[in-house]
Parts: C-alpha cells; sequence; structure tokens
C-alpha cells in the first residue's frame, strides 16, 4: 500500500489498537463517493467516483474492483483519500443518479438461466433454453 | 421467388410466442420474490430497494418467510405476479401488514412458482409408506384407465 498521501509507514508509527466500525445501518442503500489517488502507468491521477451501496466498506470494494477493471490500477497504487455519503442531490454521476427513482422499476430483459444448484447444472439440455423470464 | 421472399420479410408476423414477450414482471419496490439460488432457495422474500442495476435491497420479512433483510444479486431472485403497496426501506411490520392484507403467502400458493415448490417440499416430506401408498394410487388409477379404454375400444 502507498504512504505518500499520509506519509505514515510501519518504520515511522507504531499502531497502538485496532478496532473495527461497522456500517451504522447496513440495510440503507447509500450514495457514496469516494475520491482517491492512483499511479498509473504514466504519471498519477486524482479522482473522484460514486457509487451505490450499503455499506462504505462494500463501496469501497466496488471502487478497487472498477479501478482494476478500468484502469488496470491494482490496490496497492491506489490511495483513497477520502470517502462521503451523498445525498440524493448531491450526486452527480449518471450511473448513480439513474437510481433516484422514488418509482424505480424495470424489468430482468435478459436472463441466462441456471440450475438452484451446482448439483443440477447440466452438460447436454432436452431444449434451448429461453432468456425471457417476463 | 425472391420478390415473394423479400415481402415476406418485410411482414412483421407474431407468433404466439412473440406475442406473449411484453415484461409484465419487473424488479420494483414491493415485488414479492423467489429466491432461486444459495441457502434460502425457493424462499419467497419482498424488494425493500434497488442497489443498484444487479442487485436489491430484500426482505422476509424473517418471521414470515424465513428470508433476513439483505442485499441480493437481481440474478438469485425470481419476480413473481404478486406486488405488495410498500414504501421504501418499509419496516418489517408494515410489510407483514401488507402480506396479510394481500393474503400473499397462501396467492402464492396458487402461482407456478409456488405450486412446484410445494409439491417438492411434499415429495421429499413423504416416507416410505407414502411412497407405497403414491404408488399403489398411481397403479390403481392406471387400471381404471385401461379397462376404460378397453372398454371404448370395443
Amino acid at each position: 500500500p502507498q504512504h505518500d498521501h499520509k506519509k505514515m509507514k510501519k518504520t515511522t508509527g507504531e499502531i497502538l489498537s485496532v478496532h473495527q466500525i461497522y456500517e451504522k445501518n447496513p440495510f440503507l442503500v447509500k450514495n457514496y463517493a469516494i475520491t482517491l489517488r492512483y499511479n498509473s502507468r504514466s504519471g498519477t491521477h486524482n479522482m473522484t467516483k460514486e457509487y451505490r451501496d450499503t455499506t462504505l466498506c462494500g463501496a469501497v470494494d466496488q471502487m478497487y474492483a472498477e479501478m482494476a477493471g478500468l484502469h488496470r490500477a491494482r490496490q496497492d497504487s491506489i490511495q483513497i483519500i477520502s470517502t462521503a455519503v451523498l445525498k440524493a442531490s448531491e450526486c452527480s454521476r449518471p450511473s448513480v443518479m439513474q437510481f433516484h427513482d422514488s418509482k424505480i422499476r424495470f424489468p430482468i430483459a435478459h436472463r441466462v438461466p441456471r440450475a438452484s444448484h451446482k448439483r443440477f447444472e447440466k452438460k447436454f439440455l432436452p431444449a434451448r433454453p429461453t432468456t425471457f423470464v417476463g | 421467388r425472391g420478390e415473394e421472399r423479400r415481402q415476406a420479410a418485410q411482414v412483421q408476423v407474431a407468433s404466439p410466442q412473440q406475442e406473449k414477450m411484453v415484461f409484465t414482471k419487473f424488479v420494483e419496490v414491493g415485488r414479492v420474490c423467489v429466491i432461486n439460488y444459495g441457502k434460502d432457495v425457493d424462499k419467497l422474500c419482498v424488494i425493500i430497494n434497488v442497489v443498484d442495476v444487479n442487485r436489491v435491497l430484500v426482505d422476509g420479512p424473517h418471521s414470515l418467510t424465513g428470508v433476513s433483510r439483505h442485499v441480493i444479486n437481481i440474478k438469485r431472485i425470481t419476480l413473481t405476479d404478486l406486488k405488495v403497496d410498500i414504501g421504501m426501506h418499509a419496516t418489517v411490520k408494515s410489510i407483514k401488514k401488507a402480506f396479510e392484507k394481500d393474503d400473499i403467502l397462501n396467492k402464492f400458493k396458487e402461482e407456478p412458482e409456488g405450486k412446484r415448490i410445494s409439491k417438492q417440499q411434499r415429495n421429499s416430506a413423504m416416507n416410505d409408506f407414502d411412497r407405497f401408498k403414491l404408488k399403489y394410487a398411481l397403479k390403481k388409477k392406471g387400471e381404471a384407465v385401461k379397462k376404460k379404454l378397453a372398454e371404448l375400444r370395443k
């Protein structure tokens, strides 16, 4: 993990105690804004990303996964500068704002069928599966 | 002949299959779903909120269906035709009230998914004597059908 941002590493500090902070309400969907700094192959950049999740840890997991997928940034080259819970009106990313609808409603357009347990997965099926579930 | 083929291709004939392909079930707050994968397989739950395009927050409630409040992937739920009138992030009390008002647990038993689940549960709860009774009943039914068929053939 990088220590540029806080200039604190194992040798410059001493861990006194470690406590896990639990999400206050893990059953409330929130909009998280994560400001981060990461090293790409050619330089280091700042970013602010928004995620919808129920816990901060979940949002951070999403962030690491997205950075790995979109920017090929590994965990150790990402430094989280700040995190915040945003109100719906404060969000700016359309991918998050599209869920700000009290009457949200969408069908399952394409469902790839799956057996309810790995045990029941078959290599050959009697009929071609349909992806329409109504 | 090429002309005919081109004309046929232009006419959009809705086959019975295509005509039925209209979305009637939606991922929405209050939609009653069945969980189709995981440890809560074949249990009912209600969508309380939508997290994002892949996930929803659901609740049984636990005392009614055995499903506690949690985030689940949409791939793991099957939408039913039933829907309750609840608000986003509804409390367990209000969900229970809505379930009672719409008699969801009984209505679900009439749904195709509900029928399948109750049949599966009944069959897996059979003991050896029940299986014998079933076999005997089917045998008797077969005999009666054959006898009637023989009469009709004469």
